[in-house]
C-alpha cells in the first residue's frame, strides 16, 4: 500500500500540516503536496471510476497527463468537476469528491457495465443505437446520460473572477525545466524581451528527480542560480503556475495562469488568460512517459515509472512496499533504484529487451535487484488494487511462468516528446524509429506572418531525451531563434550537464508481443475512455484505416486528457493491425488547449455588468429613475414606456399616446444617428448614397431620405438637413449610426477617393429631445430665446440658436404626425434641457413617452420603420416609396439592382394598411396571410405578411401594415390571417395612412 | 489570430482591432451595367487557395481601410498597401511572384 | 452652467487612480495635414505644430493629437470651443476641411499610477511597452469591446478617451481591472 515515507520529499514541508477531505474523509498532508501525493500518502489507492465500465482506477501519473485521478473540487459557487489530483496543489480545507461512482467509490453500481463489457465493443454506440429510432429517445439516451459523463456540471454561478492579459514579447519560452531556463538565460542575456511560462509551481523540471548533474554539481544548484540571474533581468518575466495552453496564427499564444487555486483565501482573479504575441516561441515542454500495454494495466497501483519516482523523491511518498517494474528502456531503472534507496523493495525488473547492459541496469543489478530480460507481465493480479503479477516471456503468448507478489507495478514504455504546441498551428512531425517517438520536423514548422517558422522546439521536447544533449539543444535552438529576430547572441557561458548514459529503447507496443485475444481485452490503451487493445484491433478489422476515424470510432484519445498517455500506444497497435509503419498511419491532430482550461478564463472579465457595453444617452439615468421600462435598441437601452404605479405596460402606452396626441409629450431621441458630411462633393456623394436627390436641398431645410445597398434593398432611412452650402447632417436610425458612417467612409476611401468629402459621426455630441404634440410650441415658447413659430421655423426646416439659454438646433420634423420639434442640444446639457422642458410643460400636462408610443404613432401615420417594414429583402418600391426615388439621377447605390427581373416583378408583396373586421382584434406579430389554396408541398399558400400591428388608442381600433401580393391593387378586399391557435382573422386591405392623411396636425 | 501592419497609421494591429472586408479591387458596375457585369460585381468572388487580395479596416484604430495580400493556406502576409489603388503595387506583385513562382498573377 | 460630463465626476482608486477629467473642449479637424493652412490654424489655436504620425503635442494653450492621416483632435478649454471653431472655420475658408465639435461626444479619463500599462493590457491587444508606446504617443485601439484612444502624459499619468455613451462601462471596466489584488507586474 502507498504511504508517507519517514524522510525525504524535495517539495514538501513536513513542518506544515495541511488538512483536507476526500469523499468526506478528513485527511492530512503537507504543504507542497499535490492532492495526488497526499492521497497516496494516506493510502488512498482507489480514486475514481472509469468512464464506460466504471472500473476502479488509481493514480497513474504525477502531472497533467493523469487520466484517472479526476475529482470534483469545492462547493457551490466554487465547485469545479474534472480537476486532476496530480496538478491540484494541496491547501487547508481542500474538499475533493470522487466522480463517476454511485452510490460510492468503493461500491459502484455502474461497475455492472464491466461485467457487460463484451457488449460494449468499439463503435458500440454507433452499432447499437441505430434502430429502432424511437428507442434512442426513450431507452438509450436516458441510460447513457445517467451512466456516462465525467463529473457533474456546477449548478451555481461561478463565484470567482477571471481576466485576460495581453503581452507582447520577443521570445516566449514555454516550459521552465532546465532546458527552458537555459534558453531563457540565452535570450535574456542579449536583452530580448522574454516571457517564461512554467505550468507547475516548481522550476527546473525533472532534472533534480533524475539525478542530473550540471557543471558537475547537483542540478538544483544550477537551477537556483539560473533563476536568480533571470529574476534580476528587467527584460525577463518568469511566470510559474502558468501553462502554455495554445499556439495560434502569427505568433499568438495563450498562457493559463492559476492565481488562487492553491490558496483560495487569496483575493483576486482565480485565473488569468495570457494572450501573448511573440516573435518567436520556444517550447521546452519535455516529454510524457508512455504506459506499457499488458493485461490488467489499469488496476489501481499500476503506475508510470517516472511518476513513482516523483512521488518518492518529490513528495517522500511510496506508492507501494514491493514493486515490480516493467520496462523497455534504461531510464525506468532510475525508479527501481529510487525505490531501493528509499528503503523499499523491488521484487523484479521485467525488461522486455533481451540484451540489457546499460549503466543504469548494471547499477540496479549491483544493488541486488532481480533483473529479468526478455520478460514481460502476463497479467496483473488484483481487482481494486494490485496484489501481484504473473510473468511470461515477451516473445511468447503470455503463458504464466511465475507469480510475483507486489503492491505496486511501475511501467515505462519510453517517453514521448510533448509536441502539442509545435503542432497546434501546423508544425509537422517525423517518426524517430530509433527512439520510438514522434519529434518535430524542423523543416516543416508552423509559419508566421512573414512566412518563416515562428516556433522552435528545444530539449527533451525536441527528442533529446538525455540531460546533456537536451540543454545543449535548447540553447542552440534559442540562439537560432534569436538570430532570426535580429539579435546577435553572445558566446554562451559553457554548460555541462551529465546524467547516466542510456542504452537504446526497444519498441514494445504490447506485452507479451503475441498476447492472446483474451489478454488483449484486458489490456487498456486509454484509461479514461476504457479503450483496450482489442478495441483498436477490432476497429482495424472492421476497416478503419485512418487514425482520425479510429479515434472517433473507439473514443481513443478523447475526453479531458486527449490521449496524452494513449495516443502513441494506440497508434502503434493500429499500425500493427494494419501491417503498416507508424509514420504511415499518422497522428491525430493536436489542438489547443494543451490541457483543459477553465471556462471562466475564456470568458475573462466579460461577466455581469461588464458582459456587454450598454450605450447610455444623457437622459438614461433620469429615465431609469422615472419608471422607464427599458428595451434594447441596438446597443442602446430605450424606454418602452414609463410605467406609473399600478399601471400595466399597455395602459402606460395608451396614456402616453393620448397625452401626446392631445397635449404634449417628450421623447429622448438621442440615439438617432447623426453624421456630418462636408465638402465640395458632399451633395454629389449624398446623391449616390440616397435614392432621392439631396444635392438640391436648400440650406436650412430637411428632407427624408432612403438608402439602399447595392443589391437594391432598403438599409436605412432618416432626415437629412443642409447646414450650409457644403455641409449636410444625415440622421440615421438608432441602430444604423455606426454602420452608415462606416458605409460612407467605405465608399469614400475605397471607391471615390478622389471626391472631396469628409464625414464625422457626431451622434453622441448631441442629446436630441423631441417635444411633440399640439402644445409643443407653447412649451418651447415658454422656455424662450428663439422664435419657433410656423413662419420662423416651418415644417421640414431647422434653425440654430438658444432655447432657455442652451445652445440648440431644433428640427421641425415629425415621426408622429403631430406638431413636433426635435431639438439637438450639446450632450452635456441634455439633462438640463430635458428638465427645463418637463418643468415648462407642467401646465400642459407634459409626459415623457417611450418607444412603443413612438411606434404606434408612426404606424397610425403609415410611416415605415427600418427593421419592421424592412428585413433586408425589401426594396423601396415594395413600400410605395417611389416618390423618394429620384428619376433624375444617373446613378445611386442600388439603382441598377432595382431593374433586376425579380425586383421589377409586379407580383412582389407590397405595403398596404390592414384593418381587422373586428376592430378589437389585433393581428399577431409575424402573421401571414393565406388565400385558401395549398402549395405542392402541402403548405398553405401565403400571399403576404403583417409588418407592424398595434391597437391604436387614437382611433380606438386595431391597425396594421403588411406586405401583400398585389396589395395596392386590392384595396377593400378582405383576406385571411390564420393564427397559431387555428383561428382566422378577417382583414380588410386599406390605405396605410390611418390618421390625418392631409398632414393637418403636423403642419401648424 | 492574425496580425497586420496598417499602412495608414503604421501600427501593427491585432486581428481584433481590425475588420476584414472581403476581396479587394472589385470593380463597381452601376446604372446601365449589363446583367453579367452586375452579377460579377455583386456576387462573384475569388476563393483562391493561395495568394489573395483583401480589404481590411483598422476599425478600432485609425479607422482607415487598407488592402492586404495574404496566402490563404499559410496565412503569410506578403504586404499591405493603400486602399486607394486600382491594382496591387508592382513591387508587391514581384515579391509574391518570387515567393510563389507557381502563382498565376493578379487577376481582377 | 448646466453642463455635465458623461462620467459625472466618477472616480476609483485601486492599483491606479481613475478619474473623470472633466469638461474638455475637443474639436475634430479633418483635412490635408500637410497643408500650410492647417498648420497655421493649429498653431494659432493650440500653439502646437502639426503632430507627427500618432503623436500628441501640448502647449499651455492646448493640445493636438494625430488621429489618422487626415484627422486631428484639437483640445482646448471647454468654454472656448465655439470661439475656437469660429476662428478655425474662418481661417480655413475655401480649404477643403471639416471642423466639428466633439467635446460632448466623448468622455475623458485621467489615469494616475505606476501600473497603467498593466491595467490597460487586461483589455487591449495593443503593445503597451514604453518602447512601443512612449509618453506622448497616441494609441487608438479597443478595450474589451470598445474603441478607445489613450496617451501617456508622463511615466505615471495617462489620458484615455472613449465615446460618451459607454463612459460608464469603461469606468466600471477600469475599476475592475485595477482592483487591488489583481496586479500583474509585467510592464
Amino acid at each position: 500500500m502507498s504511504t508517507r515515507l519517514s524522510s525525504g520529499g524535495r517539495l514538501i514541508d513536513r513542518t506544515k500540516l495541511v488538512e483536507f477531505s476526500f469523499d468526506g474523509k478528513r485527511l492530512t498532508g503537507f504543504k507542497g503536496d499535490t492532492l495526488a501525493s497526499a492521497l497516496l500518502a494516506n493510502g488512498q489507492t482507489l480514486v475514481g471510476r472509469s468512464f464506460k465500465y466504471h472500473r476502479p482506477r488509481g493514480i497513474v501519473a504525477s502531472g497533467p497527463e493523469e487520466p484517472n485521478a479526476l475529482v470534483g473540487l469545492g462547493e457551490g459557487g466554487k465547485f469545479e468537476p474534472n480537476q486532476r489530483a496530480t496538478t491540484t496543489e494541496l491547501f487547508n480545507g481542500l474538499n475533493a469528491k470522487s466522480q463517476n461512482a454511485w452510490p460510492s467509490l468503493e461500491f459502484d453500481i455502474g461497475g455492472v457495465n464491466r461485467i457487460m463489457s463484451p457488449i460494449f465493443p468499439a463503435g458500440f454506440y454507433y452499432k447499437t443505437f441505430m434502430f429502432p429510432r424511437f428507442a434512442w429517445k426513450h431507452m438509450f439516451e436516458p441510460f447513457i446520460r445517467k451512466a456516462a459523463g465525467l463529473g457533474a456540471a456546477p449548478t451555481e454561478k461561478d463565484d470567482d473572477k477571471y481576466e485576460y492579459f495581453y503581452a507582447h514579447v520577443d521570445v516566449l519560452i514555454v516550459g521552465g525545466g532546465t532546458s527552458g531556463l537555459a534558453a531563457a538565460l540565452e535570450a535574456g542575456r542579449v536583452g530580448a524581451k522574454v516571457l517564461v511560462l512554467e505550468q507547475t509551481n516548481t522550476w527546473g523540471g525533472r532534472a533534480p528527480v533524475d539525478d542530473v548533474l550540471i557543471n558537475e554539481k547537483n542540478s538544483s544548484k544550477w537551477i537556483k542560480n539560473a533563476l536568480s540571474e533571470l529574476k534580476k533581468m528587467p527584460n525577463v518575466t518568469l511566470r510559474a503556475r502558468t501553462m502554455g495552453a495554445g499556439v495560434y496564427d502569427h505568433g499568438w499564444a495563450t498562457g493559463y495562469e492559476c492565481l488562487t487555486d492553491h490558496s483560495p483565501e487569496k483575493y483576486g482573479p482565480r485565473h488569468r488568460l495570457w494572450r501573448i504575441r511573440a516573435k518567436r516561441i520556444i517550447t521546452t515542454t519535455g516529454a510524457i512517459e508512455r504506459p506499457l500495454s499488458f493485461a490488467g494495466n489499469d488496476i489501481p497501483a499500476v503506475m508510470l515509472a517516472g511518476a513513482v519516482r516523483d512521488y518518492i523523491i518529490d513528495y517522500g511518498t511510496s506508492c507501494g512496499d514491493v514493486m515490480v517494474l516493467a520496462a523497455n528502456n534504461d531510464d525506468a531503472y532510475r525508479t527501481a533504484i529510487a525505490q531501493v534507496q528509499a528503503g523499499l523493495k523491488v521484487a523484479a525488473i521485467l525488461d522486455a529487451r533481451v540484451s540489457v547492459e546499460g549503466a543504469l541496469p548494471n547499477q540496479a543489478r549491483k544493488m541486488g535487484i532481480r533483473v529479468e530480460t526478455g520478460m514481460a507481465i502476463s497479467k496483473v493480479k488484483g481487482s481494486k488494487k494490485v496484489t501481484g503479477v504473473s510473468i511470461c516471456l515477451q516473445a511468447g503468448e503470455g503463458v504464466p511462468l511465475e507469480e510475483i507478489k507486489c503492491d505496486v507495478v511501475a511501467m515505462s514504455g519510453g517517453w514521448s516528446p510533448i509536441v502539442h504546441l509545435w503542432s497546434h498551428c501546423g508544425g509537422k512531425l517525423n517518426w524517430d524509429a530509433n527512439q520510438a517517438m514522434f519529434r518535430p520536423d524542423p523543416e516543416r514548422p508552423p509559419l508566421g506572418a512573414d512566412g518563416t517558422g515562428f516556433v522552435v522546439v528545444g530539449g527533451t521536447a525536441n527528442g533529446c531525451l538525455d540531460a546533456k544533449s537536451s540543454m545543449q539543444d535548447a540553447i542552440s535552438q534559442c540562439r537560432k531563434a534569436l538570430k532570426e529576430i535580429g539579435y546577435k547572441p553572445k558566446a554562451s557561458i559553457p554548460l555541462k550537464a551529465f546524467a547516466e548514459p542510456e542504452a537504446p529503447i526497444e519498441q514494445i507496443w504490447q506485452m507479451p508481443q503475441g498476447m492472446s485475444i483474451k489478454l488483449q481485452a484486458k489490456t487498456f490503451l486509454d484509461y479514461q475512455n476504457d479503450v483496450k487493445v482489442s478495441d483498436v484491433r477490432l476497429a482495424a478489422l472492421e476497416g478503419y484505416e485512418s487514425v482520425e476515424h479510429t479515434k472517433r470510432y473507439t473514443t481513443l484519445g478523447m475526453a479531458t486528457d486527449q490521449g496524452k498517455l494513449s495516443n502513441i500506444n494506440g497508434l502503434a497497435i493500429l499500425a500493427d493491425s494494419l501491417n503498416a509503419d507508424i509514420p504511415n498511419v499518422g497522428t491525430t491532430t493536436f489542438r489547443p488547449p494543451y490541457h483543459p482550461i477553465s471556462m471562466g478564463s475564456i470568458v475573462g472579465d466579460a461577466r455581469g455588468k461588464l458582459f456587454k457595453p450598454i450605450r447610455k444617452t444623457p437622459i438614461h439615468q433620469w429615465i431609469e429613475d422615472n419608471g422607464g421600462f427599458f428595451e434594447p435598441v441596438a446597443d442602446w437601452r430605450r424606454p418602452y414606456c414609463y410605467q406609473r404605479d399600478g399601471e400595466s405596460v399597455q395602459e402606460a402606452v395608451t396614456r402616453e399616446i393620448l397625452n401626446t396626441r392631445n397635449s404634449v409629450g417628450l421623447l429622448d431621441a438621442s440615439t438617432l444617428g447623426k453624421i456630418v458630411v462636408k465638402g465640395p462633393d458632399a451633395g454629389k456623394f449624398l446623391d449616390m448614397l440616397y435614392t432621392n436627390m439631396m444635392s438640391n436641398l436648400k440650406v436650412g431645410r430637411c428632407r427624408y431620405g432612403l438608402m439602399c445597398t447595392e443589391n437594391g434593398f432598403l438599409t436605412d432611412d432618416g432626415v437629412v438637413a443642409r447646414l450650409d452650402e457644403e455641409t449636410f447632417l444625415c440622421h440615421t436610425t438608432s441602430g444604423g449610426s455606426d454602420r452608415i458612417h462606416t458605409w460612407m467612409e467605405e465608399w469614400l476611401q475605397t471607391e471615390w477617393w478622389d471626391w472631396k468629402v469628409y464625414t464625422a459621426n457626431v451622434t453622441e455630441q448631441y442629446a436630441q429631445i423631441a417635444v411633440v404634440g399640439p402644445n409643443a410650441r407653447k412649451v418651447l415658447e415658454k422656455l424662450g430665446g428663439m422664435d419657433v413659430s410656423a413662419e420662423a421655423l416651418p415644417f421640414m426646416s431647422f434653425v440654430e440658436g438658444k432655447i432657455g439659454g442652451i445652445k440648440a438646433r431644433p428640427f421641425r420634423i415629425s415621426f408622429s404626425g403631430e406638431l413636433s420639434y426635435e431639438i439637438a442640444v450639446p450632450a452635456s446639457d441634455g439633462q438640463a434641457f430635458w428638465d427645463m422642458c418637463m418643468e415648462a410643460g407642467v401646465e400642459y400636462g407634459i409626459q415623457p413617452y417611450g418607444t412603443e408610443c413612438l411606434h404606434v404613432m408612426r404606424a397610425e401615420k403609415g410611416f415605415i420603420m427600418i427593421g419592421d417594414e424592412t428585413d433586408g429583402t425589401v426594396i423601396p418600391q415594395d413600400l410605395n416609396l417611389q416618390w423618394a426615388i429620384s428619376k433624375k439621377k444617373d446613378d445611386f447605390l442600388g439603382k441598377r439592382a432595382h431593374l433586376r427581373s425579380n425586383m421589377a416583378d409586379p407580383s412582389r408583396w407590397k405595403l398596404v394598411g390592414l384593418k381587422t373586421i373586428d376592430p378589437e382584434v389585433v393581428i399577431p406579430d409575424g402573421a401571414y396571410a393565406t388565400d385558401g389554396t395549398v402549395r405542392e408541398n402541402g403548405v398553405k399558400n401565403m400571399i403576404g405578411r403583417v409588418t407592424s400591428t398595434y391597437f391604436s388608442p387614437t382611433l380606438g381600433r386595431s391597425i396594421a401594415m403588411g406586405l401583400i401580393e398585389f396589395g395596392p391593387d386590392r384595396m377593400g378586399e378582405i383576406i385571411d390571417f390564420p393564427t397559431l391557435e387555428g383561428e382566422i382573422i378577417k382583414v380588410k386591405i386599406c390605405d396605410q395612412v390611418f390618421l390625418d392623411p392631409e398632414g393637418v396636425r403636423q403642419n401648424v | 489570430m492574425l496580425n497586420f501592419r496598417c499602412p495608414n497609421c503604421e501600427i501593427t494591429a491585432d486581428e481584433t482591432d481590425l475588420h476584414c472586408d472581403g476581396q479587394a479591387h472589385i470593380e463597381r458596375f452601376g446604372a446601365g451595367a449589363s446583367d453579367d457585369d452586375l452579377e460579377t460585381y455583386l456576387f462573384m468572388r475569388h476563393n483562391p487557395k493561395g495568394v489573395h487580395f483583401e480589404r481590411w479596416r483598422h476599425v478600432f484604430g485609425c479607422g482607415k481601410w487598407f488592402n492586404a495580400a495574404r496566402c490563404t493556406v499559410t496565412l503569410e502576409v506578403f504586404g499591405t498597401y493603400s486602399a486607394q489603388s486600382l491594382v496591387p503595387p508592382k513591387s508587391l506583385i514581384n515579391k509574391i511572384k518570387k515567393k510563389r513562382p507557381e502563382w498565376e498573377g493578379f487577376v481582377k | 452652467m448646466f453642463s455635465v460630463t458623461g462620467l459625472n465626476g466618477a472616480s476609483s482608486n485601486g492599483s491606479i487612480n481613475v478619474k473623470d477629467a472633466g469638461l474638455i473642449g475637443m474639436i475634430t479637424l479633418r483635412g490635408d495635414l500637410k497643408s500650410d493652412a492647417i498648420a497655421k490654424v493649429i498653431k494659432v489655436v493650440t500653439g502646437t505644430n502639426i503632430p507627427d504620425q500618432r503623436q500628441c503635442v501640448f502647449t499651455s494653450k492646448g493640445a493636438t493629437a494625430w488621429m489618422s492621416p487626415d484627422e486631428l483632435l484639437v483640445m482646448v478649454d471647454y468654454e472656448s470651443v465655439d470661439a475656437t471653431i469660429a476662428k478655425m472655420e474662418k481661417s480655413l475658408q475655401g480649404v477643403h476641411s471639416l471642423i466639428v465639435n466633439v467635446s460632448d461626444a466623448r468622455a475623458v479619463f485621467e489615469l494616475t499610477g505606476s501600473s497603467i500599462r498593466d491595467v490597460i493590457s487586461k483589455g487591449s491587444p495593443a503593445d503597451m511597452s514604453s518602447k512601443i508606446l512612449p509618453v506622448g504617443e497616441v494609441r487608438r485601439t479597443r478595450i474589451a469591446q470598445l474603441a478607445v484612444a489613450f496617451w501617456f502624459t508622463s511615466d505615471t499619468t495617462a489620458r484615455l478617451v472613449c465615446f460618451r455613451s459607454v463612459a460608464g462601462y469603461v469606468m466600471d471596466w477600469l475599476e475592475n481591472a485595477s482592483e487591488k489584488g489583481s496586479e500583474v507586474g509585467f510592464h
